[in-house]
């Protein structure tokens, strides 16, 4: 009857997502007087994830599965669902997590409810709020079967450190050649350097960076603060950057700590994408520009005289705290 | 290859979103609704292999009466045939129980759908699809190639991209990069001409229940001004990401 957590990891090292959707997952087995079991797949340390309320860590170790693979992922975590007896089933928002959850969903027979952003409000009935309309607005629904499956937003319930014991335990899901139906031929990850999925920080360049050659400006902010690139819609379309990097309704949500856009007007379809953001910093020279309504921090000014300096500033700021 | 598009018919990105009814409806007044854009680059993709590849294409949406022009603006597009599920789209599971037996008592070979609606987010039609139906599944697709009973597809992942390799059946869904912005089609008259010939079927829907249903909306609460720092001095600005918001 535990609550059941699946855990990401990246070359045997779990990622922060992962350890958030462990904190949400003990609040949850709090509501309901349970304990977390967390299922990790070829993943770091059991300790690791006791730390954030996990008791119980099944552990699959699999060569076949060293590649992510949605149906595989998706029966093995099932699997593991059964075996616990898992009434409630927490993932995170991952691209991953979101390829497997909704053949998990047809698997369990259960209510998916994804882009989770709080504890439920109830669990009988069981209500969740979630994401709407592109961060445009909320929804509480309830799930009604008697399987839940909550997809948890990135940042939206962060960190709990919750000590607990947590017990190491192999599962060894069986799995059968239709499960692999679908093949990984090539990976291609850039390495080494943050993505808009992962970043705490997220630097953001618009058109009025003027040409694609000028997008050092962005990159050398972002290396700065240890941040991912991104850009607005126009910029992808006109080719400057790759579509990976656009950020908006139809591109990339961004969900990060610290977001600075910079030469980016605003548009609502840009500001939908980025509004999970915590804390957004505009730099303009356009004051009218609709982007500083959104905005926590604003700088009025040509991006290149105000860029440079900045990362001057914040050089001097990581000397002094290093 | 019969290839079915399924299409949601959202609000236009640049629509305001309010409730009404006690914040339970989502307001339509005023809101002027597209075909999903995760949808239309899954459409002219499937355009192409129409062209290229003698692909017979049909759309579907799960809606009523007041969903119909979106459909006749895919039959516009190009697209040979549309469906209609004649029913309230009350939760994801539903829509994809109702695509999952249009897509069986059609016999379609490559299902094309967004990777999400730009209203309700879920992005779980595509993949229930798939797993009710037995067919194949990639998510966040950014290209697909078929070649006879073979499909090569790219999905975009966290940080980068991975090609797989699958058979048909296939259900994907899709985004920008199956085709690029300037690919897209504006129907032209003739389009829309032909696509008043073309046939639009209703079907009732098949007896299923929905596994969650929405009781309230609600929108962020309003932010708080912004402060404005000088642009000759930036160094107020890092103070203050890092004293105030304590982001850095």
């Amino acid at each position: 009857m535990s609550v059941l957590v699946y855990t990401e990891s990246e070359q045997g090292k779990f990622k922060k997502i992962a350890l958030e959707a462990v904190s949400y997952a003990k609040g949850v087995a709090d509501m309901l007087g349970t304990t977390v079991t967390a299922i990790s797949i070829n993943g770091g340390d059991a300790s690791e994830l006791g730390a954030y309320g996990a008791s119980k860590v099944l552990q699959v170790s699999d060569d076949k599965l060293a590649q992510f693979n949605a149906k595989a992922y998706a029966d093995a975590i099932t699997q593991a669902a059964q075996n616990e007896s898992a009434k409630v089933v927490i993932i995170s928002s991952s691209a991953n997590a979101k390829f497997l959850a909704p053949l998990l969903a047809i698997q369990l027979n259960a209510a998916y409810g994804p882009n989770v952003v709080a504890l439920p409000e109830g669990t009988s009935p069981f209500v969740v709020k979630s994401n709407v309309f592109t961060n445009k607005a909320f929804a509480k629904t309830e799930l009604k079967s008697d399987i839940k499956l909550i997809g948890l937003s990135k940042n939206a319930y962060g960190l709990k450190e919750n000590p607990t014991s947590a017990a190491a335990e192999s599962f060894s899901p069986s799995l059968n050649d239709a499960d692999f139906s679908v093949k990984v031929e090539a990976v291609d990850r850039v390495t080494g350097k943050a993505t808009i999925a992962d970043a705490e920080i997220v630097v953001s360049g618009g058109r009025g960076l003027k040409g694609p050659e000028n997008w050092g400006l962005i990159e050398d902010l972002a290396e700065v603060l240890g941040a991912a690139t991104a850009c607005s819609k126009p910029v992808s379309d006109m080719g400057w950057r790759p579509h990976s990097e656009h950020v908006g309704q139809t591109g990339k949500p961004v969900a990060s700590n610290l977001y600075i856009a910079v030469g980016i007007s605003g548009a609502i379809q840009h500001l939908a994408g980025i509004n999970s953001s915590k804390v957004k910093v505009v730099i303009n020279n356009d004051a009218e520009a609709p982007f500083f309504k959104a905005a926590d921090y604003g700088i009025v000014g040509d991006a290149f005289e105000v860029v440079p300096k900045l990362i001057e500033k914040l050089k001097e700021f990581k000397a002094n705290n290093a | 290859m019969k290839i079915l598009v399924c299409i949601s018919h959202v609000p236009d990105t640049t629509s305001k979103i309010n409730f009404t009814n006690n914040d339970t409806q989502f307001d339509t007044n005023g809101v002027q609704f597209v075909i999903n854009p995760n949808d239309e680059f899954g459409l002219t993709r499937a355009m192409w292999f129409k062209e290229k590849q003698g692909a017979t294409v049909h759309v579907v949406n799960v809606g009523g009466p007041e969903t119909e022009p979106t459909l006749r603006k895919a039959l516009a597009i190009g697209a040979d045939e549309a469906i209609r599920v004649n029913a309230n789209p009350t939760d994801g599971f539903f829509v994809a129980k109702q695509l999952a037996k249009v897509m069986q008592d059609g016999g379609y070979d490559l299902v094309i759908a967004g990777r999400e609606s730009i209203d309700y987010n879920g992005g779980m039609v595509p993949g229930m699809i798939a797993a009710l139906t037995g067919a194949n599944f990639v998510n966040t697709c950014i290209s697909l190639e078929v070649e006879g009973s073979n499909a090569k597809a790219i999905r975009e992942i966290d940080g980068g991209k991975e090609t797989l390799s699958t058979t048909l059946p296939l259900v994907i869904g899709g985004q920008k990069g199956l085709v690029e912005e300037s690919d897209l089609r504006i129907p032209n008259m003739r389009g829309i001409m032909m696509a008043r010939q073309k046939p639009l079927k209703v079907v009732e829907p098949a007896a299923a229940d929905n596994a969650s249903q929405v009781s309230s909306f609600e929108k962020p609460a309003p932010k708080g001004a912004v402060k404005m720092v000088d642009p000759e001095n930036v160094e107020e600005l890092v103070n203050l990401l890092h004293n105030e918001a304590k982001v850095i």
